[in-house]
């Protein structure tokens, strides 16, 4: 019951926090989606390049988050942008690889008929590829986006604020209330981000997809 | 008309795919490239939509080389129809059809009509199947959409690479007749694609048997199956085609054209002795002894001489003259099924100014079945 007490009290305080770490987490994510997907449609042709960046991506995702944080303090000094710099390599790989993935799995005479019938390259890649391929790509941004909220959490040691501030204040101060309200935050955010996202794949995704179609 | 001339692909600068090749495609005809993989057959009509770009070579559309038209364009009035169906599966099948005409930003409710004929045309009813999407339709129905989506932009060409070879047989035949059905009405230039010979012979006007990127035999299926132009056509075709396609054996071709003829007014003492000389059973009377006009009147076989004391009656009195004629471009069944009705044993062929020109008997028609079956097999 004291748990409640301290969020009746401090709601705002979680309000202001939880908008920061919407705005770290959703922000990188974004960047992550505008770099990632046109990324993951130029490597779909060619397949040394394809390797390169991949490769790239899953040594930055190996990097501990907190070593990776640090380092980026080291460069850019502390800050929420300098957060979101690190969120956002963290969200590159799942968004670069699923929309890879989605378009390579777009069945190859589906591709071939397009490009008999006359369609360019262009509209092959926006009536054809994407449509086909969108909700596995929905399904690498949904991932970014729950791992980008968890490891903003971390996001309070540089500075960037954040949900993460409350746990680790919370832990400094032995306020276990505190403690809750931060994870017990970062977490149903999470979980909601995830079903809203899950929504908009649904209503992105045609009728027509079934969805082991597309995923080997 | 589409022309290929001296068509050459190449993909790796040594081997060409396809290798100098000439073919004429007249409008309203619908040619099949058959040949086994590797052919390219393939190859040769993915360059009439530029699919693929001929290492050397034109390919000509009415006298226009398609080289001048920009590649999309050229596609968009050229139909295609592939064997793995390729309709898209996040459109419905509506959709799927104005695909082109979407493309050539056609009329919305041009479109709309012309969708709804196309569904009429390959029997797929509007209302029960235009908003469904290709993976609620069966395979055979899915390749009917492919084939009205690729009639969609009204294209005169048609490309057909394997279209039916994915379906089960039952399926595959129902289509091929729709095919057969549509075009009798369409008169498009189609360009098929198959390595199914039986489909081949079934579906072309004319054939081109291809190997090693050359064009070896170019012709109608009745010429590539009684005239092959060589031992590789002989054998692609099979050796047995001509028993499993008994409509295009025609009665000249199990006609014996050795017969022996005698004049109306001959006796009986004389049908005789020829008889003996060559060795047969049967005469054909003809009016008139001379090799020039062989107008046919009756025919005589043996039996009818049984009983007869008098040699000296004359051919006309004691021939049959109610016999069968057989045209000499009646098919071997139609044939076979005359001869079992009327119980006869002669049946004269005759041409169109009705001369004879030759004589069944059972004795002519075992010779050529010998002939078409193979000896290696057992039978």
């Amino acid at each position: 019951m004291k748990f409640l007490e301290y969020v009746t009290q401090n709601y705002m305080y979680i309000l202001e926090k939880t908008g920061e770490h919407i705005y770290l987490a959703g922000i990188a994510v974004l960047l992550a989606c505008a770099v990632g997907i046109p990324v993951g449609f130029m490597i779909t042709n060619n397949k040394k390049v394809a390797n390169v960046v991949m490769g790239v991506a899953n040594i930055i995702q190996t990097i501990p988050s907190l070593a990776l944080f640090a380092f980026a303090m080291s460069i850019f000094g502390i800050g929420a942008d300098n957060a979101i710099f690190a969120l956002f390599l963290y969200a590159l790989l799942p968004i670069i690889k699923n929309t890879l993935i989605g378009i390579r799995n777009v069945n190859p005479s589906i591709r071939e008929a397009a490009r008999g019938m006359g369609m360019s390259r262009s509209q092959i890649m926006f009536k054809v590829e994407i449509p086909l391929a969108i909700s596995v790509i929905m399904g690498g941004v949904r991932i970014a986006t729950v791992t980008g909220i968890g490891i903003a959490t971390i996001a309070t040691l540089i500075g960037a604020g954040g949900l993460g501030q409350l746990i680790y204040q919370g832990i400094g101060m032995m306020d276990y209330e505190m403690i809750f309200a931060g994870a017990i935050c970062s977490a149903l955010l999470a979980l909601l981000a995830d079903f809203l996202l899950g929504l908009v794949e649904k209503n992105l995704t045609s009728r027509g997809i079934v969805k082991q179609d597309i995923i080997k | 008309m589409i022309k290929l001339e001296n068509l050459v692909k190449s993909y790796d600068g040594k081997k060409n795919v396809v290798d100098n090749l000439d073919l004429e495609i007249k409008s309203g005809e619908l040619v099949v490239l058959v040949g086994e993989s590797g052919c390219g057959k393939t190859t040769t009509m993915k360059m009439i939509n530029r699919l693929i770009e001929p290492t050397s070579g034109d390919i000509l559309i009415d006298a226009e080389n398609i080289k001048t038209y920009d590649k999309n364009e050229l596609r968009r009035n050229i139909g295609y129809v592939i064997q793995n169906v390729g309709l898209f599966p996040h459109l419905t099948i509506d959709k799927n059809i104005a695909t082109v005409p979407m493309l050539c930003k056609k009329d919305r409710d041009e479109i709309n009509n012309k969708v709804k004929d196309l569904l009429d045309l390959i029997e797929l009813p509007y209302d029960e199947y235009a908003h469904r999407y290709p993976r609620e339709l069966s395979g055979g129905q899915q390749q009917r959409v492919g084939v009205a989506r690729a009639l969609a932009n009204d294209p005169d060409i048609i490309l057909m690479d394997e279209p039916f070879s994915a379906l089960d047989p039952i399926t595959r035949e129902q289509l091929q007749n729709e095919l057969l059905r549509l075009q009798e009405d369409l008169h498009k230039t189609i360009v098929f694609v198959t390595h199914d010979i039986d489909e081949a012979i079934k579906l072309g006007d004319r054939i081109a048997v291809m190997a090693e990127g050359k064009i070896i035999q170019y012709d109608t299926p009745e010429e590539i199956l009684k005239n092959p132009i060589n031992e590789f056509v002989e054998n692609f075709v099979g050796k047995d085609r001509l028993w499993k396609t008994p409509d295009m054996l025609k009665a000249e071709d199990i006609m014996s054209k050795k017969m022996v003829k005698i004049g109306q007014s001959r006796s009986i003492a004389h049908a005789i002795e020829l008889m003996k000389e060559h060795n047969t059973n049967v005469l054909v009377v003809v009016d008139k002894f001379s090799e020039k006009k062989n107008k046919i009147v009756g025919i005589v076989g043996t039996n009818r001489f049984k009983g007869v004391g008098d040699h000296s009656i004359k051919m006309k009195d004691i021939m049959k003259s109610d016999f069968v004629k057989i045209p000499h471009d009646m098919c071997l069944v139609d044939v076979l099924n005359i001869r079992k009705e009327r119980k006869v044993r002669f049946s004269p062929v005759i041409d169109e100014d009705e001369r004879l020109i030759g004589i069944i008997t059972n004795t002519s028609i075992l010779n050529v079945l010998a002939e078409i079956v193979p000896e290696s097999e057992d039978y």
